[in-house]
């Protein structure tokens, strides 16, 4: 399902001392089937995009079209736009509360109106597909899991509710690199067997050229530039001044005087070939 | 050199739950930190090394063996006090390390607590502030502050009173990259003033800095030296899910793939270098 999003505008604290413009005139679309990176400096108003689109923050101005639904619009239930889009939270793995995994996971699909018994099919899909093992682990308490399977867990509960589109706000903070890379894998076989759209948000630059199909880019809460990752990281000197890195491999390669934007470890190694004239 | 922290035999036990067999998250660790240097100890998730690092200052006590700092034995309750003067923590959530509406008072909180007289606090606050970059925000509110600069003032809470040692305690894991160097900054330059420093980390980019890598694993110590000589040893790293650093492993594959560049480059200045030398002679 593709997503529009027209000229949003966000205004805290409208018509107080403390008025701040968390988002001006952000627009860009992203085509269904497409995993879309978020990038910024921290308050550059990531976070307050995402939970535009999950329909938790009513903008001032513009429109969010998700499929042939305006969100935005004044009427629309949130229990339709639940259906439509799922939120991953920072540290997900916070919000974890039930006595055992297959009921937090079944929790999401419950409050959809699901009867038990598919609410506990949405759960044993949604484990699975994160890569746990459903029987082993359904009647374990979450809060005994390892870091890495609790937030696998917490990402389940969003699955189960099928949304369309699946946000994730910084899915990889914290871990260690293991299971930052198992969190990763887990994100791309979502992508695979659904094929729906997913949005994260990232400081890791790595990350985002590895997996992203797009990049948006915001700085002070306005959408500054949107492309592929070879796009956007080919444009150094625009990030740098906004304070953002390049992932760091492409920042080695530019160091070392390759004019190609190199994204990943194996192009390295063949553009520093053909650099040293091997 | 004058050794700082001596940790012999250090094992130590959690129990899960109540009919459950006790688990070794430490194994049998010894060491020993020199005054003045600076360690990282790296290991993944529940290799034991938050656990190691509450061990260090008497937050957590050893099952068995023992660990001393500056000579006091973390398990006689009446050194607890001069254990926490001498070695300071800064622990991963900056949200959860400050206690005061503003900023300078709660910089003050520890030196207060060591019953300081009021001038020396002030003095103390003031050069603490100074040393984190942070002066000009003293009479700020510290919620209102970015993660990194929030950071920075639980740093000179710790460093206002003064310790010999300061362990920090994956200081930088819930910062942004912006904030994540201004941390690294910080603490290498109070390595250069003098401190000991030991650092807790999952980024390999920050273990690289330390002049000592310890890697935990499973509670145990599965190497301790220099950080060329421990990432010269990457498949065994790989062989326990950590990463190694990124210039290392750039340098595997070139290796691989016919380039000749020097193994076991950690750094990216070895690395630019290494590839320009083999520029030039082609």
């Amino acid at each position: 399902m593709p997503i529009k999003v027209t000229d949003l505008t966000y205004v805290y604290d409208e018509g107080m001392p403390t008025e701040q413009v968390a988002l001006q005139n952000v627009s860009f679309q992203v085509e269904d089937g497409e995993v879309l990176g978020i990038i910024g400096h921290t308050g550059s108003g990531k976070s307050t995009l995402l939970q535009h689109l999950d329909g938790l923050l009513r903008p001032n101005s513009g429109t969010i079209e998700i499929g042939d639904t305006d969100i935005t619009k004044h009427g629309v239930s949130m229990v339709d736009i639940r259906k439509k889009v799922g939120l991953v939270f920072q540290y997900p793995e916070y919000q974890l509360f039930e006595e055992t995994v297959e009921k937090d996971v079944a929790y999401g699909p419950k409050n959809l109106g699901l009867s038990e018994e598919e609410a506990a099919e949405r759960a044993r899909e949604a484990v699975t597909l994160v890569g746990l093992d459903f029987e082993k682990i359904r009647d374990r308490s979450p809060f005994e899991l390892s870091g890495g399977q609790k937030r696998a867990v917490a990402i389940a509960g969003v699955i189960a509710m099928k949304p369309q589109v699946l946000i994730l706000d910084e899915p990889t903070a914290g871990l260690d690199p293991r299971t930052h890379d198992d969190i990763l894998n887990i994100i791309r076989t979502i992508h695979q067997r659904t094929g729906n759209m997913i949005i994260l948000v990232s400081h890791n630059m790595g990350d985002i050229a590895s997996i992203a199909d797009k990049v948006l880019v915001m700085d002070t809460g306005r959408s500054v530039a949107y492309g592929t990752p070879l796009e956007i990281f080919s444009r150094e000197e625009d990030l740098k001044e906004i304070g953002l890195d390049l992932p760091p491999v492409t920042r080695f390669c530019k160091k070392l005087g390759i004019e190609e934007t190199v994204l990943t470890l194996d192009e390295a190694v063949e553009k520093i070939k053909e650099f040293i004239g091997a | 050199m004058d050794k700082v922290i001596t940790v012999e035999n250090l094992t130590f036990e959690y129990t899960r739950g109540e009919n459950e067999e006790p688990v070794k998250a430490l194994d049998g660790v010894s060491f020993e930190i020199d005054k003045g240097s600076f360690t990282a100890v790296i290991g993944k998730n529940g290799s034991g090394k938050s656990t190691l690092a509450k061990n260090l200052n008497g937050l957590l006590v050893p099952t068995s063996g023992s660990v001393f700092v500056e000579g006091y034995d973390t398990r006689d309750d009446e050194s607890i006090w001069e254990i926490r003067q001498r070695a300071g923590m800064v622990f991963q959530n900056p949200d959860n390390q400050l206690v005061s509406s503003i900023v300078e008072d709660d910089v003050a909180f520890g030196p207060e607590n060591l019953g300081i007289d009021p001038q020396e606090i002030r003095r103390r606050v003031d050069k603490a502030l100074e040393d984190v970059n942070m002066g000009e925000y003293k009479d700020k509110a510290p919620h209102l502050l970015s993660g990194g600069q929030k950071q920075r003032i639980a740093i000179a809470g710790v460093v206002a009173m003064r310790p010999e040692i300061i362990i920090f305690d994956e200081p930088t894991a819930m910062l942004d990259p912006k904030g994540r160097k201004e941390i690294m900054a910080i603490i290498k330059e109070l390595h250069g003033e003098g401190k000991t420093v030991i650092l807790i980390t999952h980024f390999m980019e920050e273990a690289i800095e330390a002049d000592r890598v310890i890697i935990l694993n499973d509670g145990k110590i599965m190497l301790d030296g220099t950080p060329e000589e421990i990432f010269r040893r990457a498949d065994e790293i790989r062989a326990v899910n950590l990463e190694i650093p990124m210039m290392t492993d750039l340098g595997d594959r070139l290796i691989s793939a016919g380039v000749k560049v020097p193994r076991g480059i950690i750094r990216e200045e070895e690395m630019l270098e290494a590839i320009c030398r083999l520029k030039s002679q082609t």
